[in-house]
């Protein structure tokens, strides 16, 4: 075997495996003195993905010992569906303020109790002294949160869906203050669960300030509201990068498409998708945009019947951008299939490390743009010998979205002789044919003296 | 210069300049290698206009039981029953298609990927017809070397290469039957006419073998088991019978038929089939024909063997009369066939099987699609057929017939004219050939002859001149201003070849292609767009219902099960489509849940004036429904004896259900500046009902340009 190593995805993002390690006691008190000062919970409805924005004033006590990190509160359901937490600290006062990436990490004070909240610890750059305070922003994703009501529409009719959260912060900590922002897409808002103070402004609810919360403390809200932004999700993605050392890199991706939202019913009527776009269909789509690198080349798309001929390309300096149609529009629960494959020059994105092996530097993550990838798999081979086989990375990754796309590398060691060996082989064979067919013509082959 | 650098080379570099036979030698493999290239090359215009894709209805059946056995194997692919088409009936895949082409194309897969090319079958199956037609030109060149001279040979590879009748079968993508079965025609009989040429036992059973892999491929195999005995037949009489002929004949008849009898879809029709009769017939004669000389040779008397020969064969015709009688009474031998029948008398079909008669390939050939078929060769036939009567011989006599009887053919039906075509090819070759050839040779001697009678005496040289003057000049430029004709035919010939195939036969009917207003390509990808919404959106085991030319594409590329397809094997069952199809929507809802429908599928060129579509073709359904179920009456389609879809129309037209189906909401849609909403741009009329409320079936799916229009079938009501 070679030796590859693999310097995964950068720090920044994190494998959610839900640890479940056997802490026994439940809603365990940490033990430092932590609590959090001010929340502001920012929760952004307007696409199919759930982000929401968390900045967290938080103090160590005088009397407690320093604080290594800080811990933050899930309820299962939103472990599930959790995509990608990132935190940043504030650091420097004023003028020099900078946000500095935390890394995060699952918490070993995981609990048995099937509802209770999942902790994950922010590990702090530096500790918190006791008395001292810190600010934290925390962004993360939620996928297939929102969940359509109707679960069935026709097409005449747009898109409504469910939101459920905690008008306070889910926090292990005590909550001395805390306010929460709910933005949707537009006015039509069906319904929001009042805990007073809950005041709407055009398409925002904002719920509190609630002050002095207990640790754990979860008061159930329910949004209900339009969303007709395109639910594309990605069942499966399968991305297969393939290294030519003479100067290509072909990659090969199979998708899996379905539109997430609500399920169309009934009667699809041409008639009108055609003559009433707006109102007709809304929540449908029927394009996508793929972001690819620049300098692409020999792009395709097709399916397991044949290509499909409404595509566009367009690329500049920075990148490529290649607008695709599926067959046919996308009503809910609907599904398509396709691959889309292109090259690459090598030199854009294989280079050779000091210590003479060779790395490619590609990016994680799925290119369509807005999109939800359930199931990923990054497949990076390197073939210059068929004969023998070739040497597969696999990747795989669940819940992936577009936070995800960040470089990654693969090292490996390769031969530049092996270049030679196809070509080698290509002469021999046809050299060989030529030989025989000397040797056929200057033998007599017949049983029988020709006269 | 250049002579004496040549001497002085050394004597080893010397020997590498070639000989006249060498260089001959070269200039045909050289024009052959050529000629290979470009038949394959020129059925590649689809790929490059449109992409690799498998084109029309019955390749793509094909296609799918090609893929079937590469996933699956032989022994899978041949014990397939296929339950996706023909429900609830089945089709036993296996037991009811001619193998050859997909074994043909998996062997080719798997080759190129014994030699690590990681190629598509899709891409296999794609190539395989302009393959086989480049190989059907070395199979021509040796085949008009057999008949006449290698130069007829060239001549004939060049012909059939670009020759239109047999590229509309054969183009990339076209992965049908055909494709591999005229190679394996012409080889079948090049190898028995070179049986009949030596006698050699070993190229009759090539050509046995030849029959055998011609067998598997198509079921115009017939038509060899045919020929081949009418032709023995022939020499028999004319008296050209030889030990040669008795040779080839038995060996490629016996082995044949053993060979014939493996592919199950043929099975015992060799000796239980009336077509087959004719063959055994044969066969039997030649026996007795060979004993009748065995006898005579050792009575060695004329007046005794009179008697004999008197005897012998009224027993041998009572008894053949006899088996033959008994054989047909009893079942055993079965009758001709209703497609062998509608070869023979081309009204038969009309009346008797509509089916056959409502494809358009099936229909008589026009002249002018022999023109454009044929083109040159329509006319250098006869001249060809003259030069072979004038140097008869065993090879001239076959080529002769079955040029005759093939033409017979393709006038009765249009898709033949592509079993004509190497006939044609061959016959054409041979006087184009020999007329070249003669009028080199004129120009050649005739410009040669003066030069040598110049260097006689003064006196003979006048004289010799006046004789020139008198005949050469007429002569000479006569030659030249035909070679040039020929030529320039010749050329007209290659021109024609090319257009047609660009412009008629490179279109792969799935993606239709358009000029936009500005000039600019517009592309109907309908069909596929119907198809895949199909396949991702419908559940797997739905059942869809639609005339049965879309069964195989629906199969194939929407992976759905199909009620009929154009494997058109049960006239009944089509029938109850067509029945279903031209009746009321509560009559017809009736037999679509008898028949488990999910989705209904039709055909619609209404708003893009795509003409052959369903409503264009409905009154085939009425007739073939009509045929099984007299409650389907043509004339209540008609007004007049005429068929309209306007105010005008009958009654029952605008309210069955194809129409339905067809113009569903079509009346709200304005498809031509300065028309009516609901004016049909294939007919010409704005339709007659525009109010169309759908009771029993739904709007399902409709694709971009309406040409597609699926409906879901509703569940039936709860009872109340």
């Amino acid at each position: 075997m070679l030796p590859l190593s693999l310097r995964t995805l950068a720090t920044r993002t994190l494998l959610l495996l839900v640890i479940a390690s056997a802490v026994s006691c439940s809603s365990l008190p940490p033990e430092d003195g932590i609590r959090v000062v001010s929340a502001e919970k920012r929760i952004d409805l307007t696409g199919p993905i759930v982000k929401v924005f968390l900045t967290l004033k938080v103090e160590n006590a005088p009397t407690a010992s320093e604080a290594s990190r800080v811990l933050l509160a899930f309820t299962p359901t939103e472990v599930q569906h959790l995509s990608i937490v990132k935190a940043t600290r504030a650091e420097g006062k004023h003028k020099k303020k900078a946000f500095v990436p935390l890394s995060i990490e699952a918490s070993e004070l995981a609990t048995t109790a099937p509802d209770a909240p999942r902790l994950y610890s922010v590990l702090l750059s530096t500790p918190l002294k006791p008395g001292d305070a810190t600010t934290l922003e925390v962004l993360y994703m939620l996928t297939h949160s929102l969940e359509p009501f109707p679960a069935e529409i026709s097409q005449s009719e747009s898109q409504l869906v469910y939101y459920r959260d905690s008008a306070v912060l889910l926090s292990p900590y005590h909550v001395l203050e805390q306010v929460t922002y709910i933005k949707m897409p537009s006015n039509r808002i069906e319904s929001f669960t009042r805990v007073d103070p809950t005041t709407r402004a055009g398409s925002e609810v904002k719920y509190g300030t609630y002050n002095n919360q207990m640790p754990n403390s979860y008061l159930p809200i329910l949004v209900h509201y339009e969303n007709n932004r395109p639910f594309a999700v990605v069942e499966e993605l399968v991305r297969k990068v393939e290294i030519s050392h003479w100067g290509n890199i072909q990659i090969t991706e199979q998708y899996k498409l379905k539109h997430g939202g609500a399920r169309h019913k009934g009667v699809f009527s041409r008639l009108e998708y055609q003559s009433r776009p707006s109102v007709s269909g809304a929540s449908s789509f029927k394009n996508l945009l793929v972001r690819l690198p620049p300098r692409v080349h020999s792009v395709y798309y097709r399916d397991e019947i044949g290509n499909i001929s409404s595509s566009h390309l367009r690329t500049d300096s920075h990148k490529s951008e290649l607008e695709i149609e599926p067959r046919y529009p996308l009503f809910g629960g609907w599904h398509c299939t396709f691959t889309v494959g292109y090259g690459l020059p090598l030199q854009d994105f294989v280079f050779e490390s000091v210590d003479g092996r060779r790395y490619i530097n590609l990016t994680f993550g799925c290119p369509l743009l807005d999109t939800v990838v359930d199931d990923l798999t990054v497949k990076t081979s390197y073939s210059y010998l068929d004969v023998v086989g070739r040497t597969t990375v696999v990747l795989k990754k669940k819940n992936v979205v577009g936070e995800h796309n960040v470089p990654f590398q693969v090292y490996y060691e390769f031969n530049p002789i092996f270049m030679l060996a196809e070509p080698l082989m290509l002469i021999s064979a046809v050299l060989l044919f030529f030989v025989a067919f000397i040797a056929y013509l200057h033998m007599d082959l017949s049983i029988r003296k020709s006269s | 210069m250049a002579p004496p650098a040549l001497d002085s080379l050394p004597a080893p570099l010397r020997s590498l300049r070639l000989k006249t036979k060498q260089q001959e030698l070269l200039l045909r493999v050289s024009a052959l290698a050529l000629i290979y290239v470009l038949a394959f090359a020129v059925r590649l215009f689809s790929v490059l206009r449109y992409e690799s894709m498998i084109h029309e209805f019955d390749p793509y059946f094909n296609y799918r039981t090609t893929l079937f056995l590469t996933e699956n194997g032989f022994s899978e692919f041949w014990n397939w029953f296929d339950s996706e088409s023909w429900y609830p009936l089945g089709r036993v895949v296996g037991g009811t298609l001619f193998p050859g082409l997909m074994v043909t194309a998996a062997l080719l897969h798997r080759l190129l990927h014994a030699l690590s090319l990681a190629v598509h079958i899709r891409e296999v199956c794609v190539l395989t017809a302009p393959f086989f037609a480049a190989n059907t030109t070395l199979v021509a060149y040796a085949f008009g070397r057999e008949i006449w001279d290698s130069g007829a040979g060239l001549v004939a590879a060049a012909l059939i290469a670009i020759v239109p009748g047999y590229i509309s079968r054969s183009v990339a993508g076209s992965y049908d039957n055909e494709g591999v079965a005229i190679f394996a025609l012409l080889l079948t009989f090049y190898l028995f006419v070179r049986a009949v040429n030596t006698g050699s036992l070993a190229w009759a059973l090539a050509s046995a073998f030849g029959y055998f892999y011609m067998v598997s491929a198509w079921g115009g195999y017939v038509f060899i088991i045919n020929l081949i005995p009418l032709y023995v037949l022939v020499l028999l009489v004319t008296g050209r019978y030889s030990q040669r002929l008795y040779v080839a004949y038995n060996c490629m008849y016996v082995l044949g038929m053993l060979l014939a009898m493996q592919i199950r879809f043929v099975g015992f029709q060799h000796v239980q089939s009336g077509e087959h009769m004719a063959a055994m017939g044969v066969f039997f004669l030649l026996q007795v024909f060979f004993f009748l000389d065995w006898v005579q040779y050792l009575l060695n008397d004329a007046r005794l063997f009179k008697s004999f020969l008197r005897i012998t064969l009224t027993c041998v015709i009572t008894v053949g009369a006899l088996a033959l009688g008994i054989g047909t009474a009893s079942g055993y031998i079965s009758p001709w066939t209703g497609r062998f029948y509608s070869l023979l008398d081309p009204t038969y079909a009309k009346d008797h099987i509509p089916i056959i008669a409502s494809v358009s390939e099936h229909q008589p050939t026009a002249w002018s699609s022999f023109m454009f078929d044929f083109h040159i060769l329509l006319f250098l036939f006869p001249a060809g057929l003259y030069f072979c009567f004038k140097r008869l011989s065993d090879a001239t006599i076959f080529i002769v017939m079955y040029g005759l009887t093939s033409m017979y053919f393709a006038g009765v039906m249009v898709r033949l004219i592509l079993v004509a075509a190497p006939a044609v090819c061959l016959i054409s070759a041979i006087a184009a050939s020999a007329t070249i050839k003669n009028l080199t040779t004129l120009i050649r001697t005739k410009s040669r002859s003066p030069q040598t009678t110049s260097g006689k005496t003064t006196g003979s040289k006048a004289a010799a001149k006046g004789a020139v003057d008198q005949s050469l000049p007429f002569q000479h430029n006569a030659a030249i201003a035909l070679l040039l004709g020929a030529f320039y035919l010749l050329s007209r010939y290659a021109i024609h070849c090319t257009w047609v195939t660009s412009e008629a036969y490179s279109s792969p009917s799935i993606v239709l292609a358009a000029r936009g207003h500005n000039g600019g390509r517009v592309i109907f990808d309908d069909y596929r767009e119907a198809y895949y919404w199909l396949r991702q959106n419908t559940p797997p085991d739905a059942k869809i219902m639609s005339w049965w030319d879309y069964g195989y594409q629906i199969t194939a590329m929407g992976n759905r099960t199909v009620i009929v397809d154009n494997n058109t094997w049960n006239n009944t069952h089509i029938a109850t489509v067509g029945r279903a199809m031209s009746s009321y929507e509560d009559e017809a809802y009736e037999i679509m849940q008898s028949l488990d429908v999910n989705y209904v599928l039709v055909v619609f060129g209404g708003v893009t004036g795509y003409s052959s579509d369903d409503i264009n073709k409905f009154l085939w359904m009425v007739r073939i429904g009509g045929g099984v179920f007299p409650v389907i009456k043509e004339p209540d389609y008609l007004v007049n004896g005429e068929y309209r879809i306007d105010k005008g129309a009958a009654p029952k037209m605008l309210n069955c259900l194809m129409y339905k189906l067809c113009y569903y909401r079509f009346g709200e849609l304005t498809t031509e500046y300065g028309k009516p909403p609901g004016y049909d741009r294939v007919r010409g009329v704005e339709i007659g009902n525009k109010d169309i409320k759908l009771e029993y079936l739904e709007e399902a799916f409709t694709t971009s340009n309406w040409i597609v229009r699926i409906y879901k079938v509703k569940p039936p009501k709860n009872r109340s």
